[in-house]
């Protein structure tokens, strides 16, 4: 499999350096590399329990709401460290998480949440004009602005979730697992934001175990399992792999089990592996 | 009728004071989970500040005073032994809360003695007659103070940016944490708070028709425990409720003592924790709140 190439020098992306991550006893990443090139959309596929959400909690700083830690490993954005950074800080860096089952703020009216976004943002005078890019971009959450967010659907919350994210103004969105539980017209709706969101400058690290869906958005892709990238390479050539196909993509061996999907652009949403 | 208007009115006046007390509690709760059982002696020590400096810099600074410092003492409560207590049950923190009262409240009362402190408050024992209702201009001053407090504070947790991280970081910490808020800040900002409540209460708890302050100011102040745990640990709206609950439960059932002096004497005493346990029989979680209080 190819290995990614990595950006040209001073390319201020994501770099992650042979990253270890444990939860006490327990080992969930066992030394991976990966790279994020400035406005690119990388993904990060796997099934339940590969590691995908340690990666981001890594990233974000937030192992230590799980009792885990970095045990060996950088991990870099730009020139800064985030490795060891206050939680607070990357968000201060640009690097936000939109966490794993959409978390938002149920008590909390769908404005409250939005403005929760903002309150780690780098420069409070743009919250309005975030904002404002937030409900172009998702026109359902200024129709329901004063509803507790509890009370939205499972596609409205996730909306929420994303445009949340978007109020800190990131430079990289991490995403985890967003069409997870969605179904298919709705996910569609998500991947087309995120390609959206990424043309408008942002850059993406999409973490999914939806392969065909993720691998029409990225240019590139990772597979993780228990901990390790297995394979990794630009997204086409993935989605043309007879291994992610069979594996990933339900495509080959098990042809009759599983849905028939490509990972076409044009129907990205038709297929969903699931483990 | 007229008994019944002035201990009523009178009631809602220590209420709203309860209503301070467990508001601050309740703060506490909601940023950092922590049944903070040092709160009486916050309040001891904002109330002994005002008592020991009004004579010198006067009444309204010695107040600031009072405030400030017993905000300062919350903060450091924090920063100094909540923080620092590296333990995941919050049974154990409230355990070392415990641990901060004794010795805090162990040194202001040595401080004291027997003395009762005047406060210096402009107040006096001036009572207000409206008609052939009396009521002293303390409790009036109380109400009205308690009142424009619980508004503010009520309307910040709502609209401002400290409000907004307050009600995130309490109802999922990890997520608001992706938001960029700090954690240590929220719960030291909440603790400050907690601590000014505290010592605004404790202003209006040693005024007429008390004496002053003395050494059985924390026994008083523990029956906003009742007014907190009543109302729901983890609601505001609960705290304010369960202060009113509680201050109108004493004051009526000490003003018709001698009508129910067949159910002992002291009742007033004991009725905001009969209330309470009644409350908690029926609604676990307390009246507003979402959590019960079986881990604690
Ligand atoms: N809080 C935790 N404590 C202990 N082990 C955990 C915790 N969270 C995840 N793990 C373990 O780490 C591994 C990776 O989990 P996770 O990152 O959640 O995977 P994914 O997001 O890919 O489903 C799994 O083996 C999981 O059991
Ligand atoms: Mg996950």
């Amino acid at each position: 499999m190819n290995v990614h190439d990595p950006g040209p020098p001073g390319d201020s992306g994501l770099t992650v350096r042979d990253l270890a991550v444990s939860y006490g006893p327990v080992t969930a990443l066992r030394g991976i590399s990966l790279e994020v090139p400035r406005g690119s959309v990388v993904t990060v596929l796997g099934g339940n329990g590969a590691g995908k959400s340690t990666l981001l909690r890594a990233i974000s700083g937030t192992l230590r709401f799980h009792r885990g830690g970095i045990t060996a490993g950088e991990i870099g954005f730009g020139r800064a460290r985030l490795s060891g950074a206050a939680t607070s800080a990357v968000v201060a860096h640009g690097v936000v998480q939109v966490p794993e089952g959409r978390k938002i703020f149920a008590r909390m009216t769908v404005e409250e949440n939005l403005r929760a976004g903002a309150l780690g943002a780098r420069d409070r005078r743009s919250a309005s004009e975030s904002r404002e890019r937030v409900l172009t971009l998702f026109p359902v959450l200024a129709e329901r602005a004063r509803q507790r967010a509890g009370l939205l659907s499972g596609g409205e919350q996730q909306m929420l979730a994303i445009g949340r994210a978007l109020m800190a103004r990131p430079k990289l969105l991490l995403l985890d697992e967003p069409t997870l539980g969605l179904a298919p017209m709705m996910a569609a709706r998500i991947a087309d934001t995120v390609r959206e969101i990424n043309a408008q400058g942002t850059t993406v690290l999409l973490v999914e175990q939806n392969a065909a869906l993720a691998l029409s958005l990225a240019s590139h892709a990772y597979v993780l399992e228990v901990g390790e990238v297995v394979l990794s390479g630009p997204a086409a050539e993935l989605a043309e792999s007879d291994e992610v196909r069979r594996r990933y993509l339900g495509i080959g061996d098990d042809r009759d089990e599983a849905p028939l999907a490509g990972a076409a652009p044009a129907r990205p949403a038709l297929s969903r592996w699931s483990a | 009728m007229i008994t019944f208007i002035e201990l009523l009115v009178n009631g809602i006046s220590i209420g709203a004071v309860y209503a301070l007390i467990a508001l601050g509690f309740v703060v506490i709760f909601k940023a950092t989970e922590v049944v903070n059982f040092a709160h009486a002696s916050l309040l001891l020590v904002g109330g002994f500040i005002i008592a020991k400096t009004h004579e010198s810099v006067g009444f309204w600074p010695a107040l600031l005073l009072g405030l400030a410092g017993a905000a300062v003492l919350g903060a450091l409560i924090e920063f100094l032994v909540i923080r620092r207590a590296n333990v995941v049950n919050h049974s154990v923190l409230a355990i070392v809360t415990i641990g901060v009262d004794i010795v805090l409240t162990t040194e202001l009362t040595r401080q004291i003695g027997t003395e009762v402190l005047a406060l210096g408050d402009p107040w006096g024992s001036q009572v207000l007659h409206l008609g052939a209702v009396n009521i002293p201009l303390a409790r009036i001053a109380a109400l009205l103070a308690a009142s424009a407090v619980i508004a503010a504070f009520l309307l910040a947790f709502k609209y401002t940016n400290w409000g907004v991280a307050m009600r995130a970081t309490a109802e999922d910490a990890e997520t608001a944490a992706l938001m960029g808020v700090r954690r240590g800040r929220v719960s030291m900002g909440a603790w400050a708070v907690a601590g000014a409540l505290a010592a605004l209460a404790a202003l209006f708890m040693c005024i007429f028709p008390t004496p002053g302050l003395d050494r059985t100011v924390t026994a008083t102040a523990m029956k906003a425990f009742p007014a907190a745990i009543l109302g729901g640990l983890d609601s505001t709206t609960g705290a304010l409720a369960g202060g009113l609950i509680i201050g109108v439960t004493e004051s009526l059932v000490s003003g018709y003592q001698g009508e129910l002096v067949f159910l002992g004497r002291g009742l007033g005493d004991v009725a905001p924790f009969l209330v309470m346990i009644i409350v908690l029989l029926i609604r676990p979680a307390g009246l507003f709140g979402t959590r019960e209080l079986a881990r604690v």
